[in-house]
């Protein structure tokens, strides 16, 4: 089945993929233009394989936990084209997307267990603390034993675990990632830290889903997972009277 | 005969997901949710509030309007979308839902401006846009006066002029700031109007803001309202201090009459005297204040008096809606303008001229 998946939630990714194998994929690592760039990233991984929109199967969307504005326009994108193609929309966690991305890259480094961090803005992270069970197999070898949830990096339980994604870029100090010439199992495996990924890849997102959809697992429906409620101030205008 | 095509409309630019289906000049489906209800505790549109609303609203306003129409997503032949002016988050909603149909049908996208949209409705009534009129948009996130051209018609050669625009509060936020003033809930225009029923409007001599000959001279056609909100809020402190209820209906019915007319005043001054000034014959109103009758009364009697023609769209065309943004998207395709591309940006702060992004 052909499944498009797309996720906003801190980069702006979109990926075609038959099954788990990824036939285009395309991310814009830039967290200000998602209303912008994701249309014609889909409309290009769609070119790129050479697939008709009316051949999708499913569409796949990360529903965060991130930061609202960016992460409504993947949830929108894929509502609306769920519903003028006919086709079934699965939501799935953002931080499994990054779990799953994080152990793709770093199988044997991450293998004791991590923590993927998001950058939740405001100070704080969007966090899930995962332990794995084979690091050889990214989509499924590995559980959430913690999370998702917001807080301030300095209150993650991160119990000494390696910490992945932009909220550890961001808060290095108070999340600390591998240390530095951390084993690498594998031929390729990355246990440098800084060539792990910082976002989740829109591919792994999609295989994650269709490994779901195949074998069980958590999916949710498209909706965003906001954790915070909104900033619902009296606005400036009407304050002070 | 070519049938026209069929053009979807979707706005989201404050705190109303429309959706609706005109082919032509003729509107076929409409549907209009508005998380109104939300912004009630808070005395305004909160801007996170509306758009989490957009999103939950989107595919349930989307399939009543093809219900309504009696047609399906398939015969869709065009997408149009408010790009701005309105809220960044709530706008993204919108054009992140029609660029997903614009993909999904394979059909092309319109990024259309939402002030435009309020004066285009007004083919759904008539079939055709006046060659020359004004246009007063009175809401509670804008009052503006523009001038409209359009000789053939449609959207062709439609130009629009910003004339004037609020200088600080818009019309409709006034009335929620007033209503506030008097204890009246949110949203504060049928909260105001109820109250000054049975008020006398000549109660409270409240100011006209921007109507004295030096500010004339330098806003023209600007509206303020702020002043006139402090007016308000002095009276009803002396009120208070001299040991009244600022509760007391009478009190409240002569602050709430007095308060409209000279809301319902300024605006009806303006904009006649733009009209006069430019030498044109035909006023539209558009917006969500058009809901209040004071405002629509003294604006026919002061037009009547000048010779002017004043149109007034039905009222659920007034507020928010898709339709105004279809109808703005069907004068669009017929005249040839756009497509948007998909990598379309919305645009808070879009200004008037820019018909189609
Ligand atoms: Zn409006």
């Amino acid at each position: 089945m052909l499944i498009l998946a797309l996720d906003t939630s801190s980069s702006v990714g979109a990926a075609l993929l038959d099954g788990e194998r990824l036939l285009a994929a395309e991310q814009h690592h830039d967290p200000r233009r998602h209303g912008e760039l994701l249309a014609p990233a889909v409309s290009a991984v769609l070119a790129a394989a050479g697939v008709d929109r009316r051949e999708l199967g499913a569409v796949a969307v990360g529903v965060g936990p991130a930061p609202f504005t960016g992460l409504r326009v993947g949830v929108a994108t894929a509502l609306v084209l769920g519903e003028a193609l006919g086709i079934p929309v699965h939501g799935v966690g953002s931080l499994d997307a990054l779990a799953a991305t994080a152990l793709a890259a770093g199988r044997q480094s991450l293998a004791g267990g991590f923590v993927v961090a998001a950058d939740a803005r405001r100070r704080e992270v969007h966090w899930a603390r995962i332990a794995v069970d084979d690091a050889s197999d990214p989509l499924s070898g590995w559980r959430r034993t913690g999370g998702p949830a917001v807080a301030a990096p300095t209150d993650v339980p991160a119990e000494g675990l390696p910490a992945v994604g932009r909220g550890a870029e961001l808060y290095r100090e108070a999340l600390p990632g591998l240390p530095v010439g951390a084993p690498g199992g594998e031929p390729g495996d990355r246990a440098d830290r800084a060539a792990l990924p910082t976002d989740p890849d829109p591919g792994v997102l999609g295989a994650l889903v269709a490994r779901r959809l195949e074998r069980g697992g958590e999916l949710l429906p498209p909706q965003p997972l906001y954790l915070r409620r909104p900033d619902a101030k009296v606005p400036a205008a009407l304050a002070g009277r | 005969m070519v049938r026209e095509p069929l053009v979807l409309g979707i706005e989201s630019s404050c705190d109303e997901t429309g959706v609706a289906l005109v082919r032509g000049t003729e509107l076929l489906g409409h549907a209009v949710a508005s998380s109104v209800d939300e912004h009630v505790r808070f005395g305004g549109v909160v801007p996170e509030i509306a758009s989490r609303a957009h999103l939950e609203a989107l595919l349930p306003t989307l399939r009543r309007a093809c219900e309504e129409a009696g047609l399906t997503l398939a015969d869709v032949d065009v997408v149009a979308v408010t790009a701005g002016p309105g809220l960044a988050g709530a706008l993204l909603v919108g054009v992140a839902a029609a660029k997903a149909l614009a993909l999904a049908l394979d059909v092309p996208l319109l990024g259309v401006n939402h002030l435009v949209a309020h004066v285009a409705v007004d083919v759904l009534v008539s079939g055709a846009l006046p060659e020359r009129s004004l246009a007063l948009l009175v809401s509670g996130g804008h009052t503006e006066l523009l001038d409209v051209a359009s000789p053939s018609g449609d959207a062709r050669d439609l130009r629009v002029e910003l004339l004037g625009q609020t200088l600080d509060d818009a019309a409709g936020e006034a009335f929620d700031k007033v209503a506030r003033l008097l204890g009246l809930p949110y949203p504060g225009g049928p909260h105001v109007q109820r109250a000054a029923e049975s008020g006398d409007p000549r109660a409270f001599a409240f100011p006209r803001g921007l109507t004295a000959a030096h500010d004339l001279r330098r806003h023209p056609h600007d509206f303020s309202f702020s002043g006139l909100k402090t007016a308000v809020s002095r009276e009803v402190e002396a009120h208070r201090r001299a040991g009244g209820d600022v509760t007391d209906p009478a009190f409240v019915a002569d602050v709430a009459a007095s308060f409209q007319e000279a809301v319902a005043d300024v605006l009806a001054r303006k904009a006649v005297a733009a009209c006069r000034e430019r030498g044109v014959g035909v006023l539209l109103l558009g917006g969500g204040v058009a809901a209040n009758s004071r405002v629509r009364g003294l604006l026919a009697e002061r037009c009547e008096a000048a010779g002017i023609t004043l149109r007034v769209p039905p009222l659920r065309l007034c507020t928010d809606n898709g339709a105004m943004v279809a109808a703005l998207g069907s004068l669009a395709v017929a005249a040839g303008l756009g497509p948007s591309p998909l990598g379309l940006a919305t645009d808070p702060g879009l200004p008037v001229t820019t018909v189609v992004v």
